[in-house]
């Protein structure tokens, strides 16, 4: 490709009329109300039937508008406020049982079909490196538009509001004696993103997230500590951050940072550990979550992210015991407020639902319509679980996480009942560290904070606490879950995976559990 | 095919064109063009390949002492003028910034030729015959190993200049390829990676017939009892930890505010003082000819030469223009990545031992290929977790005696830096990163992981 000359093209002044789709940039959006009216349905087209001709048996095109904007604070001060815009088009050709794929951020006609062009002819260029051609899950053509539910646009909220929002809990914050430093900061995203592929699918749809963070630290001679708090990103609106109350709540999570300077330092060994949804989602993310994408089951991701635990598929499925009876995992696309939420994945699949986990017993993995038929045989399931997502309009559509969620149990029990129960253990809350293997084996998880119980009651603080844990045996010590009033959704909006990288936004719901005899290590060590 | 960035007086006209729409007392502008074009393969074949181009634009609008940005990709004159519109109505939003610097004048960079054509050529098709090379290697087809990879091929011209006269211009390309073979049951895996300016400096084959090997002599691990071991550790291994640390642990602010395990206890920092063994010096240079790395920073502040450690002396802390205006000092720019192009500056030198020498001077010890999934555990002492991944093997008596589980290892690189044993040659890992391989006794292990 000669980008030169579309650059010079674009830039160069005299041709800046002819250049831009008219109503397209400056329009209010891309996915409108009516998918199939406008520009963008013009260009999505175009793409789509340049890929045709150039030999592409499927294509989709995906043109997406993403705004996001950050204002990030210090103690009594802003350290930035920026917004960013983004917007092109990325097309994916199958040429032959082989995939390309080219994004431009020109959007004209001649551009993207050039772009068309290109994705066909590198999907071409790796025919001869082809072991199985990909063959697609069928799934309904689709016209139709989604957005994420929300009250007020946070992008349309003035900077004032935000600034204020943050530096009211920054000062509570520092009223506490002892807290020297804290940071908070929102990033607030737009995504509006518009699907058309050769199958008729024809999808515009809007999504919002947010994600407000609060950190404080506290200063001792020679020492440190800080404490964030674990606010959940989620796929809402303007009031989601408002309703989190962070000014009313700051000083109180400010004086955690100072407690944690005296907490004492733990004793390494075995203990029953009672992990808050604040912590649990996390570690649901990364031994559940990751194990069960069976693109890492089936090697694609062996060069990065790695395979899995959980394969092959056929030794696996409704063989593989995960936990006892009592876990219930559930993947969807669909919850309230969830991060992963849409109506309809980047290849046009309806959001779904199904289960991972079933009693203890490992039931399906995660797939996309390329994925579907590799399992069908063992499953039953011949259609996508709609786990296709790409992070911008530059990359390419694969496997994504959905929501992955530890269903609760039926008693009406929370994380006090749980602490009433148990002899010696440790409370552990919000996400600190995180490490695992890259085939979800070995992990070793912190937190903010962590609590020493005995004999049903919480005794001390503690501090310097990790837990190490093999996923299998982990899961299968969980012997006592919270019900449904004690079920929290965290998620994380950054979760890599992918070459190059991608980030995916993802939320992990959960009660309280206990888990029996795991192990404790000390991170406190000074040489 | 090959991509050529917009041209030096294109990129000019096109900043001089957006500062002309700036009404605040101060504007930058940062450009960035890029291509990219990248191909992965796994389960012996190519599963994705794309190609992407971007041209990103940031304003930064200064008001008074109120500063924000903007970025967008829309690049006709009414959107540019909108996003100028947008930063400076942010900035007037925005509280007064105390620490705000005002834009910097024009400014003298060393020139950098880090453009390499042979990267910016390497389109869809020669990218495909590199894969095939790796999954038609004799040594990976004849044992039926499973090849997994990924080729990646960056260019791209950045531009930062302000409304003060500042203009800086630089262009790069940056290439990479990784692979991992695995063997088909489950039980071996091996990992090679190569990383320059010149795709013509990677040698697919090379990597390919060093993951198999890999592959084949890590199968069937057994554990060894966790503990504290004497490591050593190949270059990329030693990358993933440095490039961490300094991050984590270079920043003079970090120090001075007593966040930093280079903060003194009773205020100020460490510069001066002896932090790690005789043997470490850790510098960036754009200028050298190993490193060939960007000469400013998203302000458009000159790169020169920082020696961060000599001979096991702290020299020099990152200082933001602020904090060097604030501490009387010299601004220093940190060692990468900066901003969003993940560009490194960082060299450490080495010795003149080839792997091989250091395993043979070695009784006993763990020879790790490289590490996955690190994290910190303790920014006081940089103390991280991790794991080591796609070759551990045990040393006995000067020789690889036999394949190992992975192992978690909770450790701080600054530890390790106190305790090393030997230094092996430099190399260079990734575009911008030259390190050596390094042997250190007393690397803490404290679990075995399942994982191959």
């Amino acid at each position: 490709m000669d980008n030169r000359r579309e650059f010079l093209k674009k830039a160069g002044a005299a041709a800046i009329g002819t250049a831009v789709v008219p109503g397209l940039v400056h329009g209010q959006t891309c996915a409108g109300a009516t998918p199939g009216d406008g520009p963008g349905r013009d260009l999505l087209m175009g793409a789509l039937q340049a890929a045709r001709d150039a030999g592409a048996s499927y294509a989709d095109a995906r043109l997406g508008r993403y705004r996001s904007q950050s204002v990030t604070t210090r103690e009594r001060q802003v350290i930035g406020v920026s917004e960013a815009e983004s917007f092109g088009i990325g097309i994916r050709a199958l040429v032959n049982g082989s995939w390309g794929f080219a994004a431009t951020r020109d959007l004209t006609q001649a551009s993207v079909q050039a772009a068309a062009r290109d994705a066909a002819r590198t999907a071409r260029a790796a025919v001869p490196f082809q072991k199985r051609p990909v063959v697609l899950a069928p799934v309904a053509p689709v016209v139709g538009t989604w957005q994420t539910p929300v009250e007020r646009d946070p992008l349309d909220v003035p900077v004032e509001e935000k600034v204020a929002l943050l530096l009211e809990a920054n000062e509570a914050a520092l009223t506490v004696k002892g807290v020297r430093f804290v940071n908070s900061s929102l990033s607030l995203l737009r995504e509006e993103k518009t699907l058309a592929t050769t199958d008729g699918t024809l999808t515009a749809q809007t999504f919002y997230r947010v994600s407000p963070e609060f950190t404080a630290t506290a200063i001792a001679t020679g020492d440190f500590q800080s404490y964030t708090h674990e606010i959940a990103p989620r796929g809402a609106g303007w009031e989601y951050v408002t309703g989190l109350e962070m000014a009313a709540h700051a000083a109180e999570w400010a004086s955690l940072a100072v407690e944690k300077l005296s907490a004492r330092s733990v004793e390494p060994g075995r203990y029953d550990l009672i992990i808050d949804p604040t912590n649990l989602w996390l570690t649901i993310h990364e031994s559940i979550g990751h194990p069960t994408e069976l693109d890492r089951a089936m090697g694609y991701e062996a060069n990065y992210a790695g395979t899995s635990f959980i394969a092959p598929p056929d030794r696996h499925i409704g063989r593989l015991r995960y936990g006892r009876d009592l876990m219930n995992v559930r993947a969807d696309r669909t919850q309230p407020g969830s991060l992963a939420r849409c109506a309809w994945d980047d290849e046009g699949v309806p959001a779904d639902e199904w289960l991972l986990v079933e009693k203890g017993l490992f039931k399906d993995y995660q797939t996309t319509r390329e994925q579907a038929a590799w399992i069908a045989q063992l499953t039953g399931v011949t259609r996508s679980h709609g786990c296709a997502f790409a992070d911008s309009w530059s990359s390419v559509t694969f496997q994504r996480m959905p929501n992955v969620s530890l269903l609760p149990g039926e008693e009406a029990i929370g994380l006090d009942e749980i602490v009433g129960a148990t002899e010696r253990g440790i409370v552990i809350k919000n996400r600190g560290s995180w490490s695992i293997d890259h085939q979800r084996y070995n992990f070793q998880f912190s937190g903010q904070t962590f609590y020493e119980v005995r004999n049903g009651k919480i005794t001390a603080m503690l501090r310097d606490v990790a837990y190490q844990a093999r996923t299998p045996d982990f899961w299968n010590s969980m012997d006592l879950i919270g019900g449904p009033a004690s079920y929290w959704m965290g998620g994380s909006s950054n979760d890599g995976k992918g070459e190059p990288p991608q980030s995916n936004a993802v939320s992990h719901g959960c009660p309280p559990a206990r888990f029996r005899g795991v192990t404790v290590v000390n991170t406190g060590r000074q040489s | 095919v090959s991509y050529q960035p917009p041209s030096r007086t294109e990129l000019e006209s096109l900043a001089r064109r957006i500062l002309s729409f700036s009404k605040a007392d101060g504007c930058r502008v940062g450009i960035e063009a890029s291509w990219h074009g990248n191909t992965r393969f796994a389960a012996g074949e190519i599963t994705t390949a794309g190609v992407a181009t971007d041209t990103e634009i940031t304003i930064t609008s200064t008001v008074g002492r109120r500063r924000a940005s903007t970025t967008t990709n829309l690049l006709d004159d009414g959107s540019l003028r909108r996003a100028a519109e947008l930063s400076e109505r942010i900035a007037k939003l925005s509280p007064d910034d105390p620490e705000l610097m005002p834009e910097l004048p024009a400014q003298r960079y060393t020139a950098v030729d880090a453009y390499g054509a042979s990267t910016a050529g390497l389109d869809a098709e020669p990218r495909a015959e590199a894969a095939g090379r790796v999954l038609e290697l004799p040594d990976v087809k004849a044992p039926s190993l499973l090849a997994a990879g990924f080729i990646d091929a960056t260019a791209r011209a950045t531009v930062v200049a302000t409304s003060n006269g500042l203009f800086a211009h630089h262009q790069a390309t940056e290439a990479e390829m990784s692979t991992t073979v695995r063997t088909p049951d489950g039980t071996g895996s091996g990992w090679a990676s190569a990383g320059a300016r010149e795709w013509s400096d990677i040698a697919p084959t090379t990597l390919g017939t060093r993951a198999a090997r890999k592959a084949l002599a890590s199968r069937n691990p057994t554990p060894v009892e966790p503990g504290q071991y004497t490591v050593i550790l190949e270059p990329h291994a030693v990358a993933d930890l440095i490039r961490i640390m300094s991050s984590l642990s270079f920043d003079a602010r970090q120090a001075d505010e007593g966040r930093s395990p280079f903060s003194k206890k009773d205020g100020g920092n460490r510069i001066g003082e002896k932090v790690v063994d005789d043997r470490v010096t850790i510098s960036s240079d754009p200028a050298d000819p190993d490193l060939r790395a960007r000469p400013f920073d998203a302000e458009g502040l000159p790169i020169d030469r920082t020696v961060w450690i000599e001979n096991g002396v702290l020299k020099n802390l990152a200082y933001s223009r602020f904090w060097a205006q604030k501490q009387r000092k010299q601004p220093v720019v940190r060692a990468g990545p900066l901003g969003r192009a993940q560009t490194w500056n960082l060299k450490m030198a080495g010795g003149t031992k080839s792997i091989d020498d250091l395993v043979a001077g070695t009784a006993r010890g763990i020879l790790v290929t490289h590490f996955f999934y690190i994290r910190v555990l303790e920014p006081r002492t940089v103390l991280l977790t991790g794991l080591t991944r796609d070759g551990t093997f045990l040393v006995e008596d000067g020789k690889v005696s036999r394949p190992i589980k992975n192992l978690r290892w909770n450790e701080s690189p600054l530890f390790m830096l106190n305790k090393i044993e030997d230094l092996g040659r430099a190399e260079r890992t990734s575009a911008g990163i030259v390190l050596p391989a390094i042997k250190a006794r007393d690397f803490t292990f404290t679990s075995v992981s399942d994982a191959v």
